[in-house]
């Protein structure tokens, strides 16, 4: 998984994150996975109910997962999951 | 970095739409500004708890991408710190995420630790440690209520919270849904609200539903408070059984500010806005009102305030210090952020040109020396960083 610089501080420094699998798992669990050690990092990115927050975008092999199956698209072995944020705000 | 400052120094600490900064004085006229701490980040609610011989800055923090939280500084800034779990966080079962922290009450002198915390959605929170951890209020979160309370236009949230010297005695007040009190603790809750109306209902006198935007307790006579209303300024003389009007001698009975002073009877400030439909300060005159007689007379305080000013002050964007004379402070949504040390008497401009002011607080600081605040990183994260 990719964090965006502003969240690398979050995970000891750390820009990339993996999570080991065999076959395809649900973004979902990956990011229990990668998070499980970061607690700050999975609340910024999702909120106590486990839904992804409303200016986090996901991309999963270059597209975003809220037009896929959200959570729960498939990321394949090898693949990437993308954090960037949304471009909003004033 | 910033200079420093020596014991009996006083800090006032600003939330804004875009980070917090913090000003410091020797003498409440003088005042130095540091930050932007949490940049990007809103800071709608702050608590200065100078209990138990330390000085504890909370905030709460919100980014629009990653969401709210809690961070505490036991140095004045230098180094924040967020609890791992998170201060605050919804239980499972409740299906409910935190949205904003609005409110961050440290309790009494007598209840060290003891931290309250108002919340989107309508919550009460409490914590026993001194705000790292907070626990839900069950009896109000559960009330049969909830499902009436509305949102204001800012969100719905509980917003004020009132504990008396007992402990047993809590008030809350809620945009919409109005003052509910508390005789246990925080176990059961009754909505108080007999005497303020809500205009804008189908019945303008309902037993809850109403938009209190603040309030206050009179520190010296038990069983008095203060509510500024969405229209209406009322005083209840009765633990809120009753409330009846004070808004005589205002020039507009809106508006979102209600103090009192830290150790007076009768005396407690208001900063009027024109109306609903107009928020700004009446004729573009920015003034604080002042009543020394618990709501019968007010007088009218704008020494050093600007000659025409149309933002205007939001119901946390307001406060008092504990000095004496007591220092009166508040910030507008056009960044501006004035000072008294004199009960309100003469203004000083602080800051200017701030991203709009959420809240501030001041408190004097004791045996402390208060570090210049480095600019710290650009989001809430990058700050956790230097934790």
């Amino acid at each position: 998984m990719v964090l965006p610089s502003v969240l690398q501080p979050l995970a000891g420094g750390q820009s990339f994150l993996t999570a080991p699998a065999d076959t395809a798992v649900t973004v979902e669990g990956v990011l229990d996975e990668v998070t499980g050690e970061y607690p700050a990092l999975s609340r910024r990115l999702r909120d106590e109910t486990g839904a992804i927050r409303r200016y986090v975008n996901i991309y999963v092999n270059g597209n975003e997962i809220r037009r896929l199956q959200g959570l729960a698209t498939e990321v394949s072995p090898g693949g990437e999951v993308l954090i960037i944020q949304s471009v909003a705000g004033g | 970095m910033g200079g420093m400052a020596t014991a009996e120094s006083y800090v006032l600490a600003i939330g804004t739409k875009k980070g917090l900064w913090l000003a410091t004085s020797p003498d409440r006229k003088d005042w130095s500004l540091s930050g932007p701490h949490f940049l990007m980040s809103e800071v709608p609610s702050i608590g200065i708890d100078t209990r138990d011989g330390r000085t504890r800055i909370l905030v709460g923090v919100r980014s629009e991408h990653w969401g709210p939280t809690v961070f505490h500084s036991d140095d004045l800034g230098e180094t924040w710190n967020e609890p791992e779990q998170g201060a605050i966080r919804f239980p499972e079962g409740t299906d409910a995420a935190l949205e904003r922290v609005w409110q961050i009450h440290p309790d009494a002198e007598s209840r060290p630790g003891v931290v309250w915390a108002g919340c989107e959605p309508i919550s009460v929170w409490k914590s026993t440690d001194g705000g790292e951890h907070f626990e839900l209020n069950r009896g109000l979160w559960d009330h049969p209520h909830r499902g009436e309370w509305g949102a204001g236009y800012g969100g719905a949230a509980a917003h004020s919270i009132v504990v008396d010297h007992t402990g047993e005695k809590v008030h809350v007040a809620m945009s919409t849904g109005g003052v509910y009190r508390s005789l246990d603790g925080g176990s059961s809750w009754e909505p108080r609200n007999k005497g303020i109306s809500a205009y804008f209902m189908p019945d303008p006198n309902p037993e809850f539903g109403q938009c209190v935007h603040k309030i206050a307790a009179d520190s010296a006579v038990d069983g008095r408070l203060y509510a500024q209303n969405h229209h209406g300024v009322y005083r209840s003389d009765d633990d809120a059984e009753n409330w009846e009007s004070i808004a005589d001698g205002l020039p507009a009975d809106f508006g979102f500010v209600m103090l009192t002073h830290p150790g007076r009877a009768g005396t407690a400030w208001v900063i009027p806005l024109k109306a609903d439909g107009e928020r700004i300060p009446p004729e573009g005159r920015l003034a604080v009102h002042r009543t020394d007689d618990a709501g019968a007379t007010w007088k009218r305080l704008d020494a050093g305030l600007p000659e025409k000013e149309f933002n205007s002050v939001l119901r946390d964007a307001a406060c008092v210090d504990t000095a004496e004379p007591a220092g009166v402070y508040f910030g507008t949504r056009g960044g501006s952020v004035y000072a008294s040390a004199d009960e309100g008497e003469h203004f000083a401009e602080v800051a200017s040109h701030l991203p709009d002011v959420l809240c501030v607080r001041a408190s004097a600081v004791s045996g402390a020396a208060l570090p210049g605040a480095a600019l710290s990183g650009s989001a809430v994260s990058a700050s956790a960083a230097g934790a």
